[in-house]
């Protein structure tokens, strides 16, 4: 049996941290994907401006970076809200930045941007005879949305979530950095105190390996699911 | 009020941008017609179809659905949409459209997307919309694919699904855009088939079509659209056999 030379209970509390850093973020990215691919595809000149800004702006620095500009960056500017509040109205604003939250935000908010791109092009794929057909029986803006946009984009989409879910699993590894305990910063204590780099971190990629696995063959069942009907070539 | 028309059509016109497709048509039904409108490709037929659901918005012109005509307003651009939303939703529902490409929605069954627009849209039970479904289904002939998905069926079988799901509407019109364009050759005769026994049940349609001999055989009113304006109007005998427009002539005459 593997020896964790009594790691074993905070390690395992580590892999929880970056399982739920890991779904929250998906939760917000998604949310975010559909709102941004929303407003690039609207009429709105102001939703699609914010839009390529939000992607742009997301998808052109690095995740690291980010991370630390959120999380201290962050802190300092509540820092000084709190002491410019606190001076002029004497109200207690102060809190502390806390390193799940940033790590939840900060990942949703890079993966958003990705969605945001995977959502569009997902949309855009979906044949205009079906919306045409919907709206010719008399179908509202939102029954068409609901019953036959919503399904047919996800076809399209499915595989790039897949994609950028596998990525972002990967990408909590970086919350170690501000100070969240999850896997990856558990393994590294572990293993500095032990002097056993591969008897610690061997197992904390294995966790990801399996999830990544397991994530595969779910997205690959759903992909089954929002494909019916349709002919796969041989 | 039973003898209302069906659908009236006053002056339509209809550009895109500077090109002017339709340069007033019109158009009056009885119950039971049916209306083939003929033309080369460009001419404007399929624009003027689409322009009587609403696909397209009128430039101007009078759309009257059983006595109920379709609210316009500008819009902050100044280009001229429809009022009231619901009442669009609500004549499009008594105008079912049958298209050039079927556009039978590819994620659900045969039978799912037949009963789609009668449960969400006219709120019938679904139940009997299983049961209307399926009748209509055997009418066309294609019962036993009620399962099937569309890409699983043939052309000729899947128009004649979009046919099904068009009658379960139970419309005041039946709308035709080109319904045997995208067929092969050997399966236009069954989608034929069915569009001549809905016209024999006198079924109210309006039928887009390049298929000479049907608008010859079935038709009670042939239009003839050239570059945006109706050339040649009336009952088939006139339009194919006795001709005032010099266009219609160069039309039919063989070109081979």
């Amino acid at each position: 049996m593997l020896d964790l030379k009594g790691y074993g209970p905070e390690l395992l509390d580590g892999a929880v941290v970056t399982i739920e850093l890991a779904f929250l973020s998906l939760a917000l990215a998604l949310t975010l994907g559909l709102i941004g691919a929303s407003s690039k595809l609207s009429g709105n000149r102001l939703a699609k401006a914010i839009a390529t800004f939000y992607t742009t702006v997301v998808r052109g620095i690095p995740d690291l970076v980010m991370m630390l500009l959120f999380y201290y960056g962050g802190q300092v500017t509540v820092n000084m809200l709190s002491d410019w509040i606190w001076e002029a109205y004497e109200i207690d604003f102060f809190f502390q930045f806390d390193p799940f939250i940033s790590g939840v935000v900060t990942i949703g908010l890079i993966f958003g941007a990705y969605m945001t791109e995977t959502f569009r092009g997902a949309f855009l794929a979906v044949e205009t005879g079906q919306i045409e057909a919907a709206r010719a029986y008399g179908f509202t803006r939102w029954h068409t949305f609901r019953r036959v946009m919503f399904p047919q984009m996800l076809r399209h989409a499915l595989p790039g979530i897949g994609n950028n879910w596998q990525v972002l699993l990967k990408t909590t590894a970086l919350v170690s950095i501000i100070g969240l305990t999850d896997m990856v910063r558990v393994a590294e204590e572990a293993a500095k105190a032990e002097r056993m780099p591969f008897h610690f971190f061997i197992p904390v990629a294995a966790v990801y390996l399996i999830l990544t696995a397991g994530s595969e063959l779910f997205i690959k069942w759903l992909n089954k699911r929002a494909n019916v009907g349709v002919v796969q070539g041989s | 009020m039973a003898d209302q028309a069906p659908l009236i059509c006053r002056d339509i016109h209809k550009t895109f941008g500077k090109l002017e497709v339709l340069k007033g048509v019109s158009l009056e039904t009885r119950k039971g017609d049916v209306v083939s409108l003929i033309g080369s490709s460009g001419s404007g037929k399929s624009t003027f179809l689409r322009c009587i659901n609403l696909l397209e918005t009128p430039t101007s012109g009078d759309i009257i659905v059983h006595g109920d005509p379709i609210r316009f307003t500008t819009n902050r651009k100044g280009d001229r949409v429809p009022a009231d939303n619901k009442q669009v939703e609500q004549i499009r529902s008594k105008l079912s459209m049958v298209f050039q490409s079927f556009n039978l929605w590819s994620h659900m069954t045969v039978l799912e997307n037949i009963i789609e627009a009668p449960v969400n849209v006219l709120k019938v039970a679904k139940k009997e919309a299983i049961e209307r479904a399926e009748a209509y289904l055997q009418k066309v002939g294609i019962y036993e694919r009620k399962d099937y998905y569309p890409a699983q069926m043939s052309g000729g079988q899947q128009q004649r699904a979009a046919i099904a799901r068009a009658l379960a509407m139970e419309p005041e019109v039946m709308l035709f855009d080109e319904p045997t364009s995208a067929l092969d050759p050997e399966l236009v005769g069954e989608v034929l088939r069915v569009m001549h026994s809905l016209a024999e049940e006198g079924r109210t349609m309006i039928v887009v079509t390049h298929e000479m001999a049907f608008a010859r055989d079935v038709s009670t009113q042939v239009l003839f659209l050239h570059q945006g304006v109706i050339e040649e109007q009336g009952s088939p005998q006139k339009v194919f056999d006795n001709p005032d427009s010099e266009r219609m002539k160069q039309f039919l005459a063989p070109k081979f």
